[in-house]
């Protein structure tokens, strides 16, 4: 196939390669958040754990000049900020929420203020794998060269299917998000599997930062989140909590969000930004087909504190 | 504020021996008084040690941020600019909250506010300016109240959860805003920074004469009085409170849950639009993306740090406009990053809500030693 055949294929395949490049952090972030909200927490402030993470690898991997020790770090980063919020929440009377939006705040706060340095050096990128070298076609090559991050975050979604239906760990987590006194009659701590959960969903979230800035769009700076984070929280909605269909509703999302530069490029501008608002309208119908005054989300943890 | 907390607390000791009964009937307002103060003085010093971390003295930072908020004339005039917006925004998160509601949406109000009050100015050019800005107050107010309203409906009417809703309706908003702004909306002349069309300077609302501050935070003041009478002072404040504190007892009373929900939702999210107007027509003289600056999201700061109480709004939104302001100051002087205001704003709020814990269980204020 020559270059000038290709005409309108270039839509298709620009959205699949942008799918899978713009998904990996929907990804990881609405897997995190999958957890920490099975165990009946919701955690707002993976956005600002995005930013965090984002910050952070670059930082770490400029200075180490080893992409892989970012990743790690960005993904402590995002553990340590769960820890944070849960930590907070686990105090008597204090709104999840509005923890959430806080450490939204203070993560985008704090990455802005401690990453003003990184605006100019330049760090070492995550490589890629190159599964199109048979092919010829450039633009197919290029949607073809896979970051390995988005290929671990397609094991983690059946992995966690799988521990939260059979492993005891799942079980625990359900539990504490399903009712809090069943866990506790158990003789577990809610408390404890919360604050487990939620520092494995930040880790997750801040290894999606670090896929920002260390892979797609591949630098530091402050405009690189444009509220995915919050994105990735509202996809765990609309996917009903599981993590198979977080998989397919980030790689949508991500196709919906490449779909806007991918018609630019053959000429059609309008309709871009109501494209990027396509996953919270996507969400915000599904809540509302879902919802009755009598019933709420179907597949919601019981605990949580947008389904009372 | 701290000043004025650390004397109730001397007169709270002295008082007892004289009155036993002292604390039971004040210890709650005392309460509401010194917490969030002692949580704003231990955000603070925790921003100082961060910044100390940073190789700056923390003592020049409060003397800048001090003297960036209200040290001089022109600071104050700053501030108070600032100020006006946030007592909007803040509404739209504390009105509701009578009800039990968690609004975080007051940014989406603002941005779709904003964009109805510039429609009706472009509509009208040519009119006599009163009769615009009349028409840009009213449209601001309509806009911003049917988008929060959308929120309160649907959960009173479908049972969606209100604080997701209302966030994810404030990137349907902003996403609405870029939309129009780079299409439909676009003026043609503005080449690097998509705009609307200049609403016209003979439409802008100006300033109070003999300031540099906009007439923006008489709306603020007068908004924020009104509230705090609608809430303590009416019948119409009185259901809302019934309702927020029981729905199940307000329902066999009587009320009409779903009104009460739907006009509350609509007066806040009609504050958050005014707030948009007043931006446009005070400040930037049009709808861009400049105005999606964050106002709504500090807005729900200033509610939770006055305890959702509308008159107690004033101040702390005076404070938090200072905190904003002075961040000029300390980036000039101290060399820090512009972000540190927002470092230090999400440490407020993180101190804030931490502290709600801390309600009920100071031991000298329940009367007991």
């Amino acid at each position: 196939m020559a270059d000038a055949s290709l005409g309108l294929w270039t839509v298709p395949l620009a959205v699949f390669g942008g799918a899978i490049r713009v998904s990996t952090p929907f990804l990881f972030v609405s897997l995190g958040e999958c957890i920490t909200e099975r165990s009946g927490r919701i955690n707002l402030g993976l956005e600002g754990t995005l930013v965090m993470g984002a910050m952070s690898a670059y930082g770490i991997s400029y200075l180490s000049g080893s992409p892989w020790l970012g990743v790690l770090a960005a993904g402590i980063t995002g553990a340590l900020f769960g820890a944070l919020h849960a930590g907070i929440c686990s105090l008597p009377r204090v709104n999840d929420i509005a923890v959430g939006i806080a450490l939204m705040l203070l993560g985008t706060g704090l990455a802005f203020f401690l990453g003003k340095p990184l605006i100019e050096p330049t760090a070492a990128r995550l490589p890629a794998i190159d599964f199109g070298w048979w092919s010829d076609v450039p633009q197919l090559r290029a949607a073809l060269r896979i970051n390995v991050l988005f290929l671990i975050g397609v094991a983690i979604a059946p992995l966690l299917y799988w521990a939260f239906k059979t492993t005891r760990w799942g079980l625990l987590i359900r539990t504490a998000g399903e009712s809090a006194d069943a866990a506790r009659a158990m003789g577990h701590s809610v408390l404890l599997i919360r604050l487990r959960a939620t520092m494995v969903g930040g880790f997750l979230a801040g290894i999606g930062g670090s896929f920002l800035s260390l892979f797609y769009p591949g630098s530091w700076n402050e405009g690189l989140s444009s509220g995915q984070g919050i994105t990735a929280v509202a996809l765990v909605i609309f996917a009903r909590w599981d993590p198979m269909l977080c998989l397919w509703a980030s790689l949508a999302f991500g196709g919906a969000a490449a779909l806007g530069p991918a018609l630019q490029s053959v000429g059609i501008t309008s309709g871009y930004h109501l494209f990027n608002a396509a996953p919270y309208i996507l969400t915000l119908a599904i809540m509302i087909i879902t919802c009755s005054p009598k019933r709420t989300l179907t597949g919601a943890p019981a605990e949580l504190s947008i389904t009372r | 504020m701290t000043t004025e907390a650390a004397e109730s607390v001397e007169a709270a000791g002295v008082a007892p021996a004289a009155d036993p009964g002292f604390l039971q009937r004040y210890g709650a307002s005392i309460e509401y008084i010194l917490i969030p103060g002692a949580a704003l003085v231990g955000a603070l010093a925790v921003f100082g040690g961060f910044v100390a971390l940073y190789g700056k003295n923390p003592l020049d930072l409060y003397f800048y941020m001090y003297y960036g908020a209200f040290g001089t004339a022109f600071s104050w005039q700053n501030t108070l600019t600032r100020a006006a917006p946030l007592i909007l925004t803040a509404l739209c998160t504390a009105l509701p909250a009578q009800l039990g509601m968690v609004i975080i949406g007051g940014e989406g109000a603002l941005l779709i506010g904003a964009l109805s009050a510039t429609s009706a100015a472009l509509a009208l050019q040519g009119a006599a300016p009163i009769v615009v800005q009349i028409a840009m107050v009213i449209a601001g107010m309509i806009g911003g109240g049917l988008w929060i309203a959308l929120s309160g409906g649907l959960r009173q009417y479908r049972g969606v959860n209100e604080t997701i809703s209302s966030l994810l309706l404030v990137y349907i908003a902003l996403a609405v805003l870029n939309h129009l702004v780079e299409g439909p909306m676009r003026d043609p002349a503005s080449l690097n920074k998509p705009s609307t069309r200049e609403i016209g300077a003979a439409n802008m609302i100006g300033s109070i004469p003999g300031t540099d501050v906009h007439w923006g935070l008489v709306f603020g003041l007068v908004a924020a009085v009104a509230a705090y009478i609608l809430i303590y002072h009416t019948t119409f404040g009185f259901a809302a409170r019934v309702a927020g504190g029981n729905i199940r007892a307000a329902k066999i009373v009587g009320l009409s849950v779903g009104k009460l929900i739907m006009t509350v939702c609509f007066l806040a999210g009609g504050c958050a639009g005014l707030a948009g107007m007043i931006e446009v027509a005070a400040v930037q003289g049009r709808t861009n993306a400049n105005l999606a600056a964050g106002y709504g999201f500090t807005g729900i700061l200033v509610a939770f740090l006055a305890r959702q109480n509308p008159l107690a709004i004033i101040p702390v939104a005076i404070l938090l406009g200072g905190i904003s302001a002075s961040g000029g100051l300390l980036q000039r002087r101290l060399g820090l990053p512009d972000a540190s205001v927002l470092v230090l704003q999400g440490i407020i709020f993180v101190f804030v809500l931490a502290s709600d814990a801390l309600y009920g269980r100071i031991g000298f204020l329940k009367g007991k030693s």
